[in-house]
């Protein structure tokens, strides 16, 4: 068996980067801001990034992803 | 509010509180900028007692020549750039979620000042209070199965007696065909368990696609989901899932978190879960 925690965040504990992009690139609240980089731009980003670390692509029919594993008490 | 040459980067939303105001005071932003909260109401006035009245953005300002649009485009490409805007983003997010309810905001959100963040803000504050009231007491966790390297090798070939080279060769394609089809098979059920032991815990999950790429390391990542845990389960959920790994020798299996609530700051089922009127 292998499990490795992260724990309580401790100083200094840095995350993995690719965990932090995950949620950064594809989570959180998306407002439009005055400064938009468009769509395309946008997955221009993903596709690069991509290919050189990450996998950016869980925005791609949210909705419906979430369903399966929607549990609300 | 913004220094000339400054545009405002948000970061979250959270309810304003006095604490949390000390606290950010002592803090910085993206290049080293201190962060500000940006209520709905006049900074002048003291704390709002009503929930709504009190939501803010926690921003800072950042230069205008990094992050306007071709800049950004550009800055986008450059991977130490954005480890620094990530990572300094995440900080931010990390220290209110440790004081106040937070809404992580998608990174580089930015608005030309102060007041166009504030009509953003208002223009969700129902949205967002009402997200921020579901979140409560929710904490994010991922969990990650990975494929050791070793389980995913072929194993060493064990010589076939008195076979001839080219069907020792195929004798050897095939086991370590063979072992390569357990493993994904034990992948395959081991993220079924753990999906169904999550849901005892969890109240919402999102599906991460699986990472790849030179960041990732030697494993192979299969399963890179998040889930969303009441407080008082986060113990409990852990527990569980260690538990069910030792059941999984050729895999390993991680929980990253605490996080922020960053794959569930929107409602899963987005524009069409219309929240109801207040009464």
């Amino acid at each position: 068996m292998t499990v490795s925690q992260h724990g309580e965040p401790l100083p200094g504990r840095q995350v993995a980067l690719v965990d932090l992009l995950d949620r950064l690139l594809s989570g959180g609240v998306v407002l439009t801001g005055d400064i938009v980089l468009s769509i395309a731009d946008i997955d221009l980003v993903r596709i690069s990034l991509r290919a050189l670390i990450v996998s950016v692509s869980s925005e791609i029919g949210p909705a419906r992803e979430q369903e399966g594993g929607r549990d609300e008490p | 509010m913004n220094t000339p040459g400054s545009l405002t980067y948000v970061y979250a939303v959270t309810h304003r509180t006095g604490p949390l105001g000390e606290a950010l005071a002592g803090l910085h932003g993206i290049g080293q900028t201190p962060l500000r909260l940006l209520p709905l109401t006049a900074e002048t006035e003291p704390a709002p007692s009503t929930s709504l009245a009190s939501l803010a953005f926690v921003a800072s300002d950042v230069p205008e020549q990094d992050f306007n649009e071709t800049a950004l485009k550009n800055h986008f490409e450059d991977l130490d750039w954005l480890e620094h805007v990530a990572r300094t983003h995440h900080d931010v997010v990390q220290a209110v979620a440790a004081r106040a309810p937070v809404l992580p905001l998608r990174m580089a959100t930015v608005y030309q000042d102060d007041h166009r963040a504030r009509q953003a803000l208002a223009a969700q504050q129902d949205v967002f209070s009402q997200r921020l009231d579901q979140l409560r007491a929710h904490t994010e966790y991922g969990v990650k199965i990975y494929l050791t390297p070793e389980a995913t090798q072929p194993p060493a070939a064990a010589p076939a007696p008195a076979a001839s080279p080219g069907k020792a060769y195929l004798q050897a394609r095939r086991a370590q065909r063979h072992s390569r089809d357990a493993v994904y098979q034990q992948a395959e059920q081991a993220a079924e368990t753990l999906e169904t032991i999550a849901s005892r815990h969890a109240t919402q999950r999102v599906r991460h696609a699986p990472q790849r790429g030179e960041l990732t390391g030697p494993e192979e990542n299969v399963v890179n989901d998040a889930y969303l845990i009441p407080d008082d389960q986060a113990r409990p959920f852990q527990a569980a899932i260690a538990d069910a790994a030792q059941h999984y020798p050729d895999l390993r299996i991680e929980v990253t978190g605490p996080w922020a609530p960053y794959s569930f700051a929107m409602p899963a089922a987005g524009p069409t879960d219309a929240p109801e009127p207040p009464p």
